[in-house]
């Protein structure tokens, strides 16, 4: 379920989320959650792509060594992307990057791949209310990298 | 080099934004951004007001690119890339914040976070403005031709009027006859109408236009490419055939909900539908002295929550046509509503009232129930003006159902890559601002293969839909958008993993002047960034979204994080 307003844990934590969003399935997908006016955490900002497989590791290890709290890549379901397969190399590179981060040190629960349709504006809404939930339980991701 | 001047625009979209994000504040930040000489804020952007002011911005402030930050660019961003243009800036110096869709409609109840997440967004904006480069568009040949899949109403309205247009339709039908649903249907509100009198000179006149080809018992195999050239694969009883078009219509209908199991539905011999019901009285079954209709079945629950639109004009138009042959016949008509929507649906409701058909209205929480073991023989109903249960002899039972996607409406989506909304019906790129086309360039929907539409309406669609679909053909050509990739000769190492991850074959390894490299055909590239992705030299970026670009709006978000600094 989609959540009212802001989540706010206990220890007052608010996770800094980075999205990416597909063109034609995910951004249209966060657009009907907007028009449908569901309520959700405030924690993730969408940069838009193209297609999911735009999204090249470097961003994501990027995007958390200058400590955001997570990273999340959305794309259309398998099989459904506008370009027959970028997803299938994002499937393939989310596996391979989330292997890299644990090698370096970093929770490999920070990143996450996704799919959301044009029409799943709720699994927008829900998409982003659990993964705030599950960086939140994370904690900060700042911190330990202050202490490298 | 003249240094890069960067003005932004912050719409309050009436209260839409204004009411939750506080813009000023939202200004004020945007004022200390690197490069930012002007911030604006507007009640509409969009509106003639702001555009012009945008414009005159441009002009005044020499302005290098432009940031607006309001709605989606999936609607707006044409209108502003086109304001940019007019006042000398080109297009693509131009970027668009979402602040609206993806901020203040989202956090309404929290005013402060959504603020700081506006110009967080605002600041991404900003950072990736500030790379932008000006781009030229690539004009591709469309070819002059349209597939409209589907041949009912809709279908072959929209390809009469392409035809008209001089256009070659290709109209694929699955069944051995056109017609669709309608075919099947005795007489059709609002007029009354014998089906044959609107059918037949339809279907006539498909048949014998010479510029169309009609494929019946077909069904659409595969589809390739993109607007201007799809490469369409036409399977019809194991034989393919390929065409070559420019735009494709949709118009594949609906069919009617089959309610198994409710109300005694196919366990009850005289419990029947809608459309069995004119289909066996187009055929002069034998009128039934008692006929009970029951509405909103299968429609407006919690697993189908949509109003069939028009089921209840249907249930109108079958109870006064019995009236009409039988004045005796005892006629119910039990409902939730009566959505007897506009002019003449309203009548024809007034005018069945006054042939004596009953409407009782029933509550979804303590629903009808047809008696009788082997036969239907009542139906009992709480009324609901009266307070107490009534029995209503019946001889026949008529479901009203809604309209309800095609079974396989998931393949062809899939085949041509468009959407279908939560109920499976397709979904139109914008409800109220692009409602008959796809997000997907070339592709569009009408009839009842959008929703349930009656044929007033599936033929209006279809008249949109075709105009639509012939203007790129009429122009020859379209714009393709300058987000294609290009290769540095200088940093590329020939590692070919771009020419192996992208889907269109758009990439080859040729001798350049710096010896073997990567060369991209403009024509063939259709901007996914897959090869991008693939580099390991950073050699292929891809216009307006490059790792410069990208990078500095994710150092934008992180500023100050990792010093200790961030919110
Ligand atoms: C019981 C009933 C009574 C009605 N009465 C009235 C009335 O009185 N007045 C009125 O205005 N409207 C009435 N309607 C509504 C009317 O039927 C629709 O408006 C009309 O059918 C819409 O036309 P269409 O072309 O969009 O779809 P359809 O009529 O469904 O035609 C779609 C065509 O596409 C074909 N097709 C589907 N998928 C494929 C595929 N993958 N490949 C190739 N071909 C395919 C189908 O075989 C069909 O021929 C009634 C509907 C029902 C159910
Ligand atoms: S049109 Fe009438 S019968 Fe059909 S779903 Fe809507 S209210 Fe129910
Ligand atoms: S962006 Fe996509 S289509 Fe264009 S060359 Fe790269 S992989 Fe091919
Ligand atoms: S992937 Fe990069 S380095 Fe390899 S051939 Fe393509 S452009 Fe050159
Ligand atoms: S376009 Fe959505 S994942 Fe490729």
């Amino acid at each position: 379920m989609a959540v009212e307003g802001s989540e706010t844990g206990g220890n007052g934590f608010e996770p800094k989320i980075l999205m990416f969003a597909c063109n034609w399935c995910s951004y249209a997908g966060a657009d009907l959650a907007g028009v449908s006016r569901l309520q959700m955490p405030a924690n993730c900002r969408v940069i838009r792509v193209m297609c999911s497989a735009r999204v090249r590791p470097e961003f994501v290890i990027t995007a958390l060594s200058k400590g955001l709290d997570g990273v999340v890549v959305l794309g259309c379901h398998p099989g459904d992307c506008h370009y027959s397969e970028g997803n299938y190399f994002t499937r393939r590179r989310g596996l391979f990057l989330k292997k890299l981060l644990e090698y370096v040190g970093i929770e490999p629960e920070r990143f996450q791949v996704r799919w959301v349709s044009a029409s799943e504006g709720a699994k927008f809404a829900d998409t982003v209310a659990e993964v705030t939930r599950q960086v939140k339980a994370l904690g900060p991701n700042r911190p330990r990298r202050n202490a490298q | 080099m003249p240094k890069t001047r960067v003005g932004v625009f912050v719409c309050h979209c009436g209260n839409n934004i204004g009411g939750v994000v506080r813009v000023p504040e939202v200004v004020e930040d945007a004022r200390h951004l690197p490069n930012v000489v002007c911030v604006e804020d507007n009640l509409y952007t969009c509106s003639e007001e702001g555009l012009s002011s945008i414009k005159e911005q441009i002009a005044e402030q020499n302005l290098s690119r432009v940031v607006v930050a309001s709605c989606t660019p999936r609607t707006h961003e044409p209108l502003f890339k086109e304001a940019c243009e007019e006042a000398g800036l080109n297009r693509y110096l131009f970027e668009f914040v979402n602040i609206r869709e993806h901020c203040s409609w989202v956090h309404r109840h929290d005013p402060a976070r959504a603020t700081e997440k506006a110009k967080e967004l605002v600041r991404m904006g900003v950072a990736k403005a500030r790379y932008l480069e000006p781009q030229e568009e690539f004009e591709s040949e469309v070819f002059p031709a349209a597939l409209v899949v589907g041949g009912g109403v809709a279908g072959m309205t929209a390809a009469l009027s392409l035809a008209n247009q001089g256009i070659q339709v290709y109209v694929v039908e699955r069944e051995e006859k056109l017609g669709g649903l309608v075919r099947e249907l005795r007489t059709l509100f609002p007029t009354e109408q014998d089906t044959g009198e609107l059918l037949s000179p339809l279907m006539e006149q498909v048949r014998g236009h010479p510029q169309i080809t009609v494929y019946l018992g077909s069904e659409v195999e595969n589809v390739e490419g993109f607007i201007g050239d799809f490469q369409v694969t036409v399977g019809s009883d194991g034989q393919n055939s390929e065409l070559q078009v420019g735009t494709v219509i949709v118009a594949t209908g609906a069919q009617e909900l089959r309610p198994s199991g409710m109300y005694g539905y196919s366990t009850l011999p005289n419990v029947v539908t809608q459309l069995e019901f004119e289909e066996s009285f187009k055929s002069g079954a034998d009128l039934p002295p008692n006929v009970v209709m029951i509405n909103c079945v299968g429609a407006r629950v919690p697993e189908r929550t949509y109003c069939g639109r028009f089921c209840c004009s249907t249930a109108i138009k079958n109870a006064i046509w019995l009236k009409e042959q039988d004045p005796d016949a005892k006629v119910s008509v039990l409902h939730r509503d009566v959505m007897a929507y506009g002019v003449d649906i309203e009548d024809s409701y007034r005018g069945a009232m006054e042939l004596g058909v009953r409407f009782l209205r029933y509550d979804i929480q303590n629903p009808p129930q047809v008696l009788g073991a082997k036969r239907a023989e009542a139906v009992k109903v709480q009324h609901q003006l009266m307070g107490k249960e009534v029995i209503l002899p019946a001889d026949l039972v008529v479901l009203t159902t809604p309209l309800v996607p095609r079974e396989d409406s998931e393949r062809l989506s899939k085949m041509l890559k468009v959407p279908l909304g939560t109920e499976g019906f397709f979904l139109e790129a914008h409800l109220k601002l692009r409602p008959i086309e796809f997000s997907t360039d070339g592709i569009y929907v009408c009839g009842s293969a959008r929703y349930p539409s009656s044929i007033p309406e599936s033929v209006s669609q279809a008249y949109a839909a075709a105009a639509k679909a012939g203007i790129p053909i009429r122009d020859g050509s379209v714009r393709v958008e300058a987000i294609t990739v290009f290769c540095d000769e200088r940093t590329c190492s020939a590692c070919g993993n771009c020419v192996e991850v992208c889907p269109f074959g758009a990439v080859e390894l040729e001798e350049g002047k710096f010896g073997r490299i990567a060369s991209v055909s403009v024509a063939q590239c259709k901007g996914c960034g897959c090869c991008v992705a693939a580099c390991p030299s950073g050699a292929m970026q891809q216009r307006g979204f490059d790792d410069r670009q990208l990078l500095s709006m994710i150092g934008a978000l992180a500023e100050g994080m990792v010093s200790g600094g961030g919110r």
